[in-house]
């Protein structure tokens, strides 16, 4: 204790399990897989201790599936996983997003494809996250580059979860997941907590999948006397499959609306030195912590250079990355994958500034030196 | 209670008539589960009715309490998820031979492990019926389905003793034809504290039964009324037993219950 705060030397990893508590996690169901492990060690060690739950299952397939039993039965639910957990979560990641469960799912990205590098960093889960279950759903990522920032956005996954009803992703990067930094724990006044809307009606009244004005129905919890069908199916208001095409469409409409209407409530970003810059570095999660060194010593040679991260990585930032390419003569979107965010930019920013990529699959955080190499050699 | 008296109870009445087909046996089976509930005199508040995909699977939703459909195989995952978050709820989880037997069946033998209270009940009818008939993990070898053109060339699984392997605490076979004797037995795998396995034998008279020329779904009941026996008459005269579909309590066990166990953990805490 320094100051009244509480200071503790932690992990990204340890830090999610942190703000995980802090939001009301009250359910933790995994699978061991590198470099994610911690997260599920410590939430066993954690929630007994609290009253809440932890359950290892037999395969992320079924942590998945658990969670989304649980926030069912009326608790805060979180799984942990790294790349191929991830993609074996995906099928039920849909049944939240189509049966508009709140869960929180944290993904620290290791490198792919397949197993590829089970204990280096990666980022090329981006588009995984956003279009990994099959169908048109509301996809919310989160991406933090900081053991601060993952305990920080691990609480606001957890509300925005409560708050739209759907699953939310914490794209953590091993990176982030294994550095260890100062942490400062909040206190709980300090913290904003959102709870899943409930219904204000009668059971006998209650119509489980109509939703109020902000497009996001009501949820009553299972054992609280609303006894409603909930289904992966195509479903009209009352929660029961329907075969009727136009109900059908409208619910898909709405789950995607829900989200993609209320991006003014969740979009968020960071800029470095951007003030002036004429050359502009997206980055993220690990390789924002690069891509500063770089500017800051750029800088130092009086080049007028600077950066956008994107915190909210999905929906994507599109307003903010428009004024971007308002402003800057070029972008340079560096992250550890092929390209899958400077999809993104490119698509939204091409047509006013030239984007470019700087890319590294080699298991390796992308270095200072390398994304300055990258520009000067642009030149 | 009648029933007319159990359906306007425990039935969506909005929800009916049913999607199964005429003759098909998976409805004898759910007024067996409804009947053991109501005799246990649950709290349909308390109770949540869990389900993977397929014919039997859409059984949930014709049912008046928590019930939750979800995607195909992993009923028992979320089931666990929903015990384990609120211990006090009865799950209950209803799988076909496929969803819990092939793409369930690491969940399968999770929860029979674990031994976490929750009723599993097993509609086999020996083939997949919704995707059009084509073999299941319990189509006997050498009979005939959609994708088995020329015979099954795949063995059945035992399904009571692969769970009773895999640690359920509690096992049971009925058929559609001994439905009242389900009842019973549906009744004490749902009291059982641990996870309880019920193979309830239906008929599909629409794909399995044609196919292999079963006959309507009269002769398929009168079948298992012929070739089915109780457990405790070959207990006592093996002889009895042989060539014939054992029925009834199969295997009771007790050991930790996973929910408890876990309850230990949080008490031991607290101390």
């Amino acid at each position: 204790m320094t100051n009244g705060q509480n200071y503790i030397l932690a992990q990204g990893n340890e830090a999610c399990v942190e703000g995980a508590l802090a939001a009301g996690m009250k359910f933790f169901a995994g699978y061991p897989i590198t470099p994610s492990t911690e997260i599920a060690e410590l939430s066993a060690q954690r929630l007994p201790q609290l009253g809440g739950k932890f359950i290892q299952m037999e395969d992320e397939i079924a942590s998945m599936a658990a969670i989304i039993g649980a926030s069912l039965a009326g608790v805060k639910a979180m799984t942990a996983t790294s790349g191929p957990g991830f993609s074996l979560m995906q099928e039920n990641i849909g049944f939240a997003a189509m049966a508009e469960v709140p869960c929180v799912i944290v993904n620290v990205q290791r490198g792919g494809p397949s197993t590829g590098l089970p204990t280096s960093p990666s980022q090329g889960d981006v588009m995984q996250a956003k279009w990994g279950s099959h169908g048109d759903y509301p996809a919310i990522a989160l991406t933090p580059n900081s053991v601060q920032e993952s305990y920080e956005l691990t609480i606001k996954a957890f509300n925005l979860a409560e708050k739209y009803r759907t699953p939310v992703v914490l794209l953590m990067d091993e990176t982030v997941g294994h550095m260890r930094e100062k942490l400062i724990l909040r206190e709980e006044r300090e913290i904003e907590i959102i709870n899943r809307k409930k219904p204000r009606v009668k059971p006998e009244e209650y119509i489980p999948y109509k939703a109020d004005e902000d497009l996001v129905p009501p949820m009553a919890s299972f054992g609280e006397g609303y006894r409603y069908h909930v289904t992966g199916l195509a479903h009209d208001e009352t929660g029961f499959p329907t075969n009727n095409h136009k109900i059908a469409g409208q619910l898909t409409e709405r789950l995607v609306r829900k989200v993609k209407l209320n991006i003014d409530d969740f979009s968020y970003y960071e800029e470095y030195r951007l003030e002036d810059a004429e050359t502009v570095i997206v980055a993220y999660g690990g390789v924002s912590r690069s891509a500063m060194l770089a500017i800051d010593r750029m800088r130092e040679q009086g080049r007028k250079v600077g950066m956008f991260r994107p915190i909210t990585i999905w929906p994507v930032l599109e307003k903010e990355l428009k004024a971007l390419s308002g402003r800057a003569k070029e972008i340079y979107v560096a992250e550890m994958n092929l390209g899958q965010y400077y999809l993104e930019v490119d698509r939204i920013a091409g047509k006013r500034c030239p984007v470019k990529k700087i890319n590294k699959v080699t298991g390796e955080l992308i270095t200072p030196d390398e994304i300055i190499d990258a520009i000067d050699g642009g030149k | 209670m009648d029933a007319s008296q159990l359906i306007q109870k425990y039935y969506r009445l909005d929800k009916l008539p049913h999607i199964w087909c005429p003759g098909c046996g998976h409805g004898i089976l759910l007024n067996s589960l409804v009947r053991a509930i109501d005799n246990l005199g649950l709290n349909k508040d308390e109770v949540v009715v869990v389900s993977g995909i397929g014919c039997s699977s859409r059984a949930p939703g014709y049912l008046d309490f928590n019930t939750l459909h979800t995607t195909h195989g992993r009923a028992l995952a979320f089931a666990t998820g929903i015990k384990h978050a609120n211990p006090n709820l009865h799950v209950i989880v209803i799988m076909g031979d496929g969803d819990s037997f092939a793409i369930g069946g690491n969940h399968l033998i999770h929860a029979c492990r674990r031994n976490i209270d929750i009723t599993a009940i097993v509609f086999n009818n020996n083939i997949y019926g919704m995707t059009g008939g084509q073999y299941s993990p319990t189509t006997p070898y050498g009979d005939l389905a959609a994708t088995a053109p020329y015979g099954n060339p795949d063995s059945p699984f035992d399904i009571c003793q692969l769970a009773k392997g895999a640690g359920a605490t509690y096992i049971a076979r009925g058929t559609a034809y001994h439905a009242r004797e389900l009842d019973k037995l549906i009744e004490r795998g749902i009291k059982n504290k641990g996870f309880s396995l019920i193979e309830g034998l239906s008929m599909c008279p629409t794909y399995y039964g044609r196919k292999n020329r079963k006959g309507s779904a009269v002769d398929m009941l009168k079948f298992f009324k012929d070739n089915c026996i109780d457990k405790r008459l070959v207990d006592n005269n093996p002889q009895l037993g042989e060539g014939k579909i054992l029925i009834g309590e199969l295997y009771k066990s007790t050991r930790p219950e996973y929910t408890e166990s876990y309850k230990a953990i949080i008490d031991k805490l607290k101390e």
